[in-house]
């Protein structure tokens, strides 16, 4: 996994609650046996008309907004499917940032396990940030995960908490399994354990 | 000893350890998997060299990307899906984890599946590659989505990293009306907490009402839990899930089955257990309910009417605006006059015995409405040879109703059966949201009664005035 320390980058605004994780990749991109490749079509069906030709108005094809690496969202980001496509297209696509009021649980933990940062904020925060963030690619910010700071175009700084956990993991780029298999022996034990306990298992 | 809810109970008898920053490991007692989130996990696992930790606890079945028309084994048309199928077919026997190929008559949607061979145990922790694993809880066993990386991670460990969630509680009181189903009680709740009332919970489900579901009818109210946002749903066993356990394949036998009652009967919340977040709902005060918007949220009861963006507050009046516009519907209009083309019936939420059971009895010796697309898809293949063997399939033919063989279906359309741009579903799924069921697809989310009653009469009905 690719580290995230500190990114200073375009923040593209998408002021809509509930965006799920069909809308962010639609299913027929789930086909792929890949991590890699679904950047072209993040938010497909928002993004492109029928035959395929982008609409003008969707917040990604401004050209402001093309290269975009922080996503600032409405309450409840990333519900529905467990899909890790979803953080595989936002990735591809160059988005390393998500700020909303509240992400959906699952799509919360897949977007660490893929050096993407979500960040809560309270609606405040999120609404001075959604504000910056329509100014367009003049709208640069900095998130700097070691300090835990957002600093916005203006200069103001916004802290934010993050599980210190998943913050060691994204600022090494560590492999989970690789940490896990690290208490193999625990494992073991406790398998043996629970095995005696509950033998139908 | 303090008190405990079943959720505390579970996550203590699974829990390996906890580091200083509070992030747990947990043990997982089975890992159901199927052709769309595992392929780039099992590649991972071959990269690094790694075996799967308990191929005897992990269950792989291919269901999203499977065609349900009765010619499938002739081969599946789209190349893409078709890889997809034949990198699940490879990982699961390289691996040699347990698997129901696409032949064989216990394949189904894996949330079907796992219950109806016994896999799906009380007390155990289950997870799946998909958000609806959600479904298993109705076993009074921890059970919910993860995603790929998840994935490789209990392939290569069979442990999961997690933070716990908090206990919330769901009291349905009294006895549901008549016409309101299992899918009504989980519609309803969702109307009513959102689809982020439940982010960072565990639900317990209880109260009369949910006592009185069949196992069937718990997995339906279990099933949507996501849909509130909360990681897991649970029912606390009783003796209708014994029953319902006893004699599966997988089930514990002899002295193990002792044994292991002796444990299910210890899976219950203490009575002064702490609940962080508790909802009291009456059991009269649902009817039959649909979906109106693309949000799980958008619920009514069939009575009422489309509501308007100035209802709402915050983000929600944007969200309505859209969402009516896609829907195609004008505020104040009667939910009934909503003219339906397409009924699909089937999903991990309605695919089971009892919800075709559900829509025979309504259009038994009926027809459905003149040019309705009409489908009944089976949760598996043993679904299907059950409702052959009662008459229902029958029933449901002579009605005007395709009889599909086992999958995923039209619940995501990753298969061939999709809704076309401005095509309308009463649909017995469980996301109505944009582009679901289809680019362009309009999806109402009811219950297999209201599927049927909208079949028949050709708009959304309420299924008590048939």
């Amino acid at each position: 996994m690719e580290k995230f320390t500190k990114l200073t980058g375009v923040a593209a605004p998408m002021p809509l609650i509930n965006i799920d994780t069909d809308m962010i990749i639609p299913k027929l991109f789930l086909k792929t046996i890949k991590r890699s490749g679904l950047g072209k079509n993040l938010f497909d069906e928002m993004r492109y008309d029928a035959e395929g030709n982008e609409i003008p108005d969707f917040v990604l094809n401004k050209p402001a907004y093309r290269n975009a690496q922080i996503l600032i969202a409405g309450d409840n980001f990333g519900c529905g499917s467990s899909r890790e496509h979803a953080p595989w297209a936002l990735l591809d696509f160059g988005i390393r940032v998500v700020i909303a009021t509240s992400f959906a649980d699952i799509f919360f933990n897949n977007c660490f396990k893929n050096g993407i940062l979500p960040i809560v904020l309270p609606q405040e925060d999120v609404d001075k940030l959604m504000d910056d963030a329509s100014r367009g690619a003049n709208a640069v910010v900095t998130v700097d995960l070691e300090n835990q700071v957002i600093t916005g175009p203006d200069g103001g700084e916004i802290s934010f908490e993050v599980d210190a956990f998943k913050k060691h993991c994204l600022l090494n780029g560590l492999d989970d399994i690789g940490l896990t298999l690290q208490k193999a022996d625990k494992i073991a034990a406790f398998e043996k354990e629970h095995g005696a306990k509950m033998p139908w298992v | 000893m303090t008190a405990k809810t079943l959720y505390d109970k579970i996550w203590d008898d699974h829990l390996i350890s906890t580091d200083e920053d509070g992030s747990s490991l947990i043990y997982i007692d089975r890992h159901l998997v199927h052709e769309v989130t595992s392929p780039q996990a099992f590649e991972g696992l071959r990269n690094a060299g790694r075996k799967v930790h308990a191929p005897d606890k992990t269950i792989a079945v291919p269901d999203h990307n499977v065609p349900t028309t009765l010619d499938r084994l002739n081969g599946v048309e789209n190349e893409e899906s078709r890889i997809q199928l034949e990198a699940l077919d490879k990982n699961a026997r390289d691996f040699g984890v347990h698997y129901y190929p696409v032949d064989d008559v216990r394949q189904g949607v894996v949330h079907i599946v796992g219950p109806e061979q016994g896999w799906t145990l009380p007390g155990m922790t289950v997870v799946c590659g998909d958000s609806h694993t959600a479904t298993h809880g109705a076993f009074g066993a921890l059970a919910h989505g993860i995603g790929t990386s998840e994935v490789e991670h209990v392939l290569a460990t069979q442990t999961l990293i997690q933070a716990k969630s908090k206990n919330m509680k769901v009291e349905v009181t009294g006895t549901l009306p008549e016409g309101v189903t299992a899918k009504d009680i989980t519609m309803h709740i969702i109307g009513l907490t959102g689809t982020a009332g439940g982010t960072g919970y565990v639900i317990e489900y209880c109260g009369d009402a949910i006592r009185s579901l069949s196992m069937e009818g718990r997995m339906t109210v279990c099933n949507m839990a996501i849909e509130g946002g909360a990681r897991a749903g649970l029912i606390a066993p009783d003796e209708t899930t014994f029953e319902y356990v006893k004699g599966r394949p997988h089930a514990p036998k002899g002295a193990d089955w002792d044994k292991a009652m002796a444990y299910w009967k210890t899976l219950y919340s203490d009575d002064d257990a702490h609940f962080d977040k508790v909802l009291t709902i009456k059991a009269e005060d649902i009817a039959p309910s649909v979906t109106w918007g693309t949000s799980p949220e958008d619920v009514l009861p069939i009575t009422a009417t489309v509501p308007a963006p100035e209802d709402f507050e915050g983000g929600k009046v944007d969200a309505v605006a859209r969402s009516l516009e896609y829907m195609g519907l004008k505020p104040g209009m009667k939910l009934t006059d909503i003219e339906i083309d397409t009924v699909f019936i089937g999903s991990c939420t309605n695919g089971r015995i009892e919800d075709l059971r559900a829509v025979a009895e309504v259009v038994k010796g009926k027809k459905i409405k003149e040019g309705m697309r009409a489908m009944v898809v089976p949760g598996s293949g043993l679904v299907r040879a059950q409702a052959e063997e009662e008459g229902i399939a029958q029933i449901l033919q002579d009605a005007g109703f395709e009889w599909r063989l086992a999958g995923c279906s039209m619940c995501l359309a990753m298969n061939p059966d999709q809704l076309q741009p401005g095509e309308r579903c009463a649909a017995t799924s469980n996301r109505n949201f944009e582009g679901r069921q289809g680019r362009g697809g309009r999806t109402h989310l009811v219950s297999p009664a209201m599927a049927a009653a909208a079949a028949l009469t050709g708009h959304l009905a309420d299924v008590r005035d048939l």
